[in-house]
This record gives C-alpha cells, structure tokens and sequence, in this order.
C-alpha cells in the first residue's frame, strides 16, 4: 500500500485519489484476522458456527462467546474484535425489541439486518468515529422463511451460506460443493463442523472452541445454541473426516 | 388522579403441597356493569412464574408487556439461566412503587407464584407497592371474604385436589358475596414440571334457599 503516509488513511471520511476509503479497508483487516465464522442456510432453517480461536488455556470453556441471540428469532455470529461485536449486539437487541414495541410483532429478519447495517454504516460518516472492526453473520426465521445476512463496514448482503474471518476462502468453497437445498439444519451442523475443523491448523493456529447455533423448524424457530450431544456428535464427525483426509 | 375504567375483581393464591395454585375469574367490569366475561387474568411468566391481577385490565395488560420484554432479555443471555418468582416478584414492586412515586400508580394487585429449584414462592404487591409473601393470599374482596377460610383451613401438605376443593369453595364465597364477581373461572397451577392454566369452568350454585325465595320478605316498604 504504497499511499501510507500520505495522509488519506487517517480518516473513514477520506477518499484517495483512487477512489479508495482506507479506513474501511483497515477495519476488513481486522475482520480477516480473527477466526472464522460460518454461516449457511438449509432446507429447514440456519446453521451458524464460529471457530473461536482460544486467548488462553486458562479460560474458562464457553466463555467470550461469538454467538449471541438476538430477540427470539434470530441470532448473530461476530467475526473480528470482539467487544466492538459486542456493541453491534447490543444495538440489534435493542432494535429488535423496540420494532416489537412498536409494531407488536416480532422484527422481520431483513429489516434487523438493515437496523444493523445502518448502524454500522453510521459509523463510517463521522471523522471522529472509526469504523467497526468486525463483520457479523445475521441469520434468523420469520414468515418469509429463514434468511441470512452478513453485514461488515463496507456493506450488507443477503445469502445461502457465507463465511468470514481467516478460513473464509476456503470455508466458501467448501460450501458451494454442499446441496444447501437439500441439506436439513441437522446435517447442516456437520457440516459446519468439518469444514471448521478440515480449515484450522492444528500446527500453526492457536487452539479452538467450536461455537453452534441454529434456528430451524427443530428448535421451534428460535435461535438456539446446537444441543450438546449433536453438538458432540458432530465434532466426532469432523475429526474422523479429516482422519480419513490424513489417512489418503 | 385517575381512576380505573375495566376492572377484575379478586385473586387468590394457595400454596399447597406440590408448588402453587392460582384462582380467578374472569369478569371484567366497566365500573359496575359487567361488560366483559372472558378476560384471562391470570398468565405464565417465563417458566417459573404465575401472575394473577385483579384492577385495572388495561395496566395488566401493560404489566405483561413489560415482563415480556424482561423475560426477553433474560432469554437472549442464553446462560441456561432464568428468572424465577423471586426475581420477577421484586421487579414488580419496583415497578408498581415507582409508578406510584410519579402519582400515576399502576391500578392493580397483582397476586405472583412460582416454584424454582423445590423452591415455591407466593407473594403479592398492591398499587402502591405494598409487598409481601405468605402462605395464601387474595386480593380485593376475596381478602375479606376468602382469607378467613384460609386461616381455617390451609394447609402445607394439601394435596392437589384438596387445594382445587378448597380454593372452589373460597371462590364460591367471592361469586355469593362479590357483587362484581360471575360464576366462570380458571384455576392455575404451577409445581416443578411447569405451568398449567385449567379451562374456564363454572361452579355448582344452589340457589334454593329459603332466604333466596322471597328477598323482600321483612324488609318493609319493597314489593
């Protein structure tokens, strides 16, 4: 990046002389560093999964969680720094419940990822705000079905599956090989689980926690943390698969 | 000041042996006309809590929304934790006495059991935020009227159809003596296992009294 120094990166209300918002670019960064997060969306429902990369052996198992509910009916997975994730969380809660307030029903899923996109959009037109240095994965079930959103300071967008944060080239491509159309929320899991397990590595990556949550028609349409015994189930699945890599 | 427009009239509340039973009808009167007669007013509140109101239907209603959002946000920290009676109880007195500090109280009484970790709790908050536990209470003119026979005959280990017999025979009282009461009630019961909130079902009445025959006999100057 050859323009550091010139003094167009100081601030999110900067253009270069390309065209470029360095800020925004700087705030990916953060995002591409952290471990990675998966989202998918099945036949059924949604399948989030965080690979949350572990600070310390000390800390207690299940803490700095990545996967937060959001209202009853949708959830967020955040990529990139945590406590920056944490303030997009709070302000998705609170919208939620006060378009419930107002409305009397339940936020539709497309207008919270919109909420959300706005706010962090908003912090990208002030110079004396920095842009958020995290992307999130929205998903959630309303009437239209289940949906997925991921939002990051660049944008918003709608998909079938996604993913963000260091493995995300990768877990992408995995997930195009799968038949999301097909697949149901349980067999989504798995699969999410392979394919975090089949990107981290073990020799070169600090160790990890394995993070799930869905929202199908099995958990009655609300955001749940994946049961502990699928939950298992499929961590036994990913690493017998990638035994079975290392064994060709 | 203002005052209340539809309104329910007693609850009552019951420990007994297995957790906690909640008795009230379901009238809802419009000053003294009896304008409404399927007003349920009594509700689960989150897994562990029964909410019983007699006042003012419309801040009952209110009162529910507030706890929904509470339970709400308990429910988002995802914790595998939960609010239970004693908590939700001492949120409503919060409320109830706030309300009343600004002079614009919350026009109910508010009956609140549960039962958490073999734990049952029964308590009550009026208006203007007077609370308390205790083994049985009633609201309104129930606590004229059915507390009485409580004192008498409540007991810790009542079983489940002896508390149902016992709180039937306290409503009757209430429906006999209640000019704002009608015969069409629900009973709640809350245990260990979760919540359940009966029917609406009406009492036998008996009406065959000779003092019922002729109810201006003795009193002079009536037709």
């Amino acid at each position: 990046m050859s323009s550091i120094g010139t003094g167009y990166d100081l601030s999110v209300t900067t253009f270069s002389p390309d065209g470029r918002v360095f800020q925004i670019e700087y705030a990916a960064k953060a995002v591409d560093n952290s471990g990675t997060v998966i989202g998918i969306k099945c036949k059924d429902g949604i399948v989030m999964g965080v690979e949350k990369l572990v600070a310390s052996k000390m800390m207690l198992a299940g803490s700095n969680r990545r996967i937060h509910s959001v209202h009853r009916h949708s959830g967020m997975a955040v990529a990139g720094l945590a406590a920056d994730g944490r303030q997009i969380v709070a302000r998705a809660k609170s919208e939620a419940t006060s378009y419930e307030r107002v409305y009397g029903e339940p936020i539709p899923v497309k207008e919270l990822a919109d909420r959300v996109a706005s706010y962090v959009h908003l912090c990208t037109l002030y110079w004396w705000l920095r842009p958020f240095g995290c992307g999130v994965i929205i998903g959630g079930y309303d009437r239209d079905g289940p949906q997925l959103y991921m939002v990051e300071p660049s944008g918003i967008f709608m998909y079938f599956g996604t993913a963000i944060g260091k493995g995300r080239q990768a877990a992408k491509t995995e997930i195009e090989k799968l038949k999301l159309s097909e697949l149901s929320c349980r067999e989504g899991v798995i699969e999410v689980a392979k394919i975090i397990y089949g990107l981290h590595d073990e020799a070169k990556d600090k160790a990890f926690e394995l993070e799930m949550s869905w929202v199908c028609e099995e958990s009655n349409r609300q955001h749940q943390k994946v049961p502990d015994d699928l939950l298992e189930a499929a961590k036994a699945a990913a690493k017998a698969a990638l035994e079975e890599m290392d064994a060709d | 000041m203002r005052y209340p427009y539809v309104t329910g009239t007693s609850v009552i509340g019951i420990k007994y042996k297995d957790g906690i039973l909640l008795a009230a009808d379901m009238g809802g009167s419009y000053g003294s006309t009896l304008r409404y007669k399927s007003v349920e007013r009594i509700k689960a509140i989150g897994k562990h809590s029964l909410l019983g109101a007699s006042g003012e239907i419309s801040d009952f209603q209110e009162i529910l929304r507030y706890l929904d959002e509470l339970i709400l946000y308990d429910n988002m920290w995802d914790d595998d934790n939960s609010l239970g009676p004693k908590e939700v109880h001492n949120y409503l007195n919060r409320i109830m006495y706030n309300r009343r500090n600004k002079f614009n109280p919350l026009w109910n009484t508010l009956v609140l059991g549960g039962v958490k970790n073999g734990k049952k709790y029964l308590g009550m908050v009026s208006m203007i935020g007077v609370h308390f536990e205790d083994d049985h209470v009633a609201t309104g003119f129930g606590n004229h009227l059915a507390r009485p026979i409580l004192r008498d005959e409540w007991r810790e280990d009542l079983s489940f159809e002896e508390a149902v017999k016992l709180l039937e025979k306290c409503m009757c009282v209430c429906l006999l003596r209640d000019r704002s009461s009608i015969n069409k009630f629900q009973i709640a019961k809350i245990t260990e296992e979760g919540v359940t909130i009966s029917q609406p079902y009406a009492l036998k009445t008996n009406w065959e009294l000779s003092a019922f025959k002729n109810p201006s006999k003795g009193a002079e100057g009536t037709w």
